[in-house]
């Protein structure tokens, strides 16, 4: 098994309230695309609001920033999710529904330890980290990758 | 490399070989080969070895018959078109690095839309100047949607799509911007699909439809073309 798993933010502001019409066609697909992120080879675990089914109603870093954080088994297996299905397709038309403006970095990459979730405080440092130092092992992008550290988290080589 | 490489495609014979196992857009067999090009064996398998020496085939080794074990005969030697990329300039031009970094700056600027909207513009325009659907247009205001169907797919084979006609839709074997859209996805296969619709809209092709359909490989553009033989 591997020994670490591939966290994934991604943060943006909507362009409208969500259940106003601009947002409308997003917020329809919302439940089928999480769906086929759910049964996607690899998908580990995606943030969920209290009492709901996905991460809209969540504001953790301001009143109108929303969220996307998740993890998978591999960078191989989020890219073929994000841009092998019917996700590429909602993706493509990302501009009509949100907007990053002001927001230094908006997607960041980065390894924890298999096992662990990534608490949101986490996951803002890493954007941070994105937004001041460029792509490193800590914090990356698809397009400047890094592979998941050579040791597990305890000390023993990785894939023992 | 790359001259080297395309160099190979000089004769004429061979240039048929890469051309065939290109059109397949599959594993193919020496003797598939020698008997769709009507050539011997062992000069198929000449032509394919150097294709594959120049990188570009790929090789790989399968048994066809179905059956393992022994007695199953030994694996063919298959081939099919590399995913190495050549390209050749005199004098020499950096293009692609140009886009990549057009394509970053698109992204952070946050204006895909732009691109669509160019895209479409261009598509449209393509398919406008196409000589033989103006003509056909002119000369036939009623043709069939099958003919329009069919100078669709001449006209995005022109383009590099590489179209094959397939249950009623044209799927696109080849990504004209595959580099580009590994790094760029949202962006470029957004901008591709911009491109084709305008194309569809400039040709006057009235029963083509183009969408997104990204996990059927090659292009992520699948055109569908439900009335192509029914309705006049």
């Amino acid at each position: 098994m591997t020994a670490y798993h591939l966290a994934q933010l991604n943060i943006a502001r909507p362009r409208g309230p969500l259940d106003g019409p601009l947002m409308a066609d997003f917020m329809s697909r919302l439940e089928e695309i999480n769906a086929l992120a759910d049964a996607a080879p690899g998908f580990v675990w995606r943030l969920v609001g209290e009492g709901g089914a996905d991460a809209t109603a969540l504001r953790p870093y301001g009143p109108d920033v929303m969220v996307n954080l998740s993890l998978w088994e591999s960078v191989e297996a989020l890219y073929d999710f994000t841009y092998r299905t019917a996700h590429l397709d909602v993706l493509r038309r990302r501009r009509e529904w949100f907007h990053h403006d002001d927001l230094p970095a908006y997607a960041v990459l980065w390894w924890v330890p298999a096992g662990t979730i990534p608490t949101l405080e986490e996951a803002h440092e890493r954007l941070t980290m994105l937004a001041s130092d460029g792509p490193t092992a800590r914090a990356f992008t698809y397009r400047a990758p890094f592979p998941a550290p050579a040791t597990s988290p305890t000390g023993e080589p990785a894939n023992a | 490399m790359s001259v080297e490489s395309i160099g190979v495609l000089r004769e004429p014979a061979r240039r048929a070989v890469y051309e065939y196992a290109v059109d397949r857009g599959e594993l193919v067999s020496r003797d598939e080969v020698a008997q769709a090009l009507g050539m011997g064996r062992t000069l198929a398998a000449f032509h394919l070895d150097r294709l594959a020496d120049a990188g570009l085939l790929e090789v790989s080794y399968a048994r066809r018959s179905g059956r393992s074990g022994p007695g199953a005969g030994r694996p063919a030697k298959l081939y099919r078109r590399s995913d190495t990329e050549h390209e050749v300039s005199l004098p020499p031009r950096r293009y692609q690095a140009a886009a990549g970094l057009l394509a970053e700056a698109l992204e952070r600027s946050g204006a895909d839309e732009r691109l669509f909207e160019v895209a479409r513009e261009r598509g449209r325009a393509a398919g406008d100047r196409s000589g033989s659907s103006r003509g056909a247009r002119r000369a036939e205001p009623d043709r069939s949607r099958e003919a329009e169907n069919a100078e669709l797919v001449e006209t995005l084979a022109g383009q590099g799509y590489e179209p094959a006609r397939r249950d009623g839709s044209i799927v696109l074997r080849n990504c004209p911007y595959h580099g580009l859209a590994r790094d760029f996805p949202p962006l470029v296969c957004g901008m591709n699909l911009a491109s084709v619709q305008g194309l569809i809209e400039g040709l006057g092709c009235r029963g083509a439809v183009a969408r997104m359909a990204p996990e059927a490989g090659g292009c992520c553009v699948v055109i569908d073309t439900p009335v192509g033989d029914a309705a006049p």
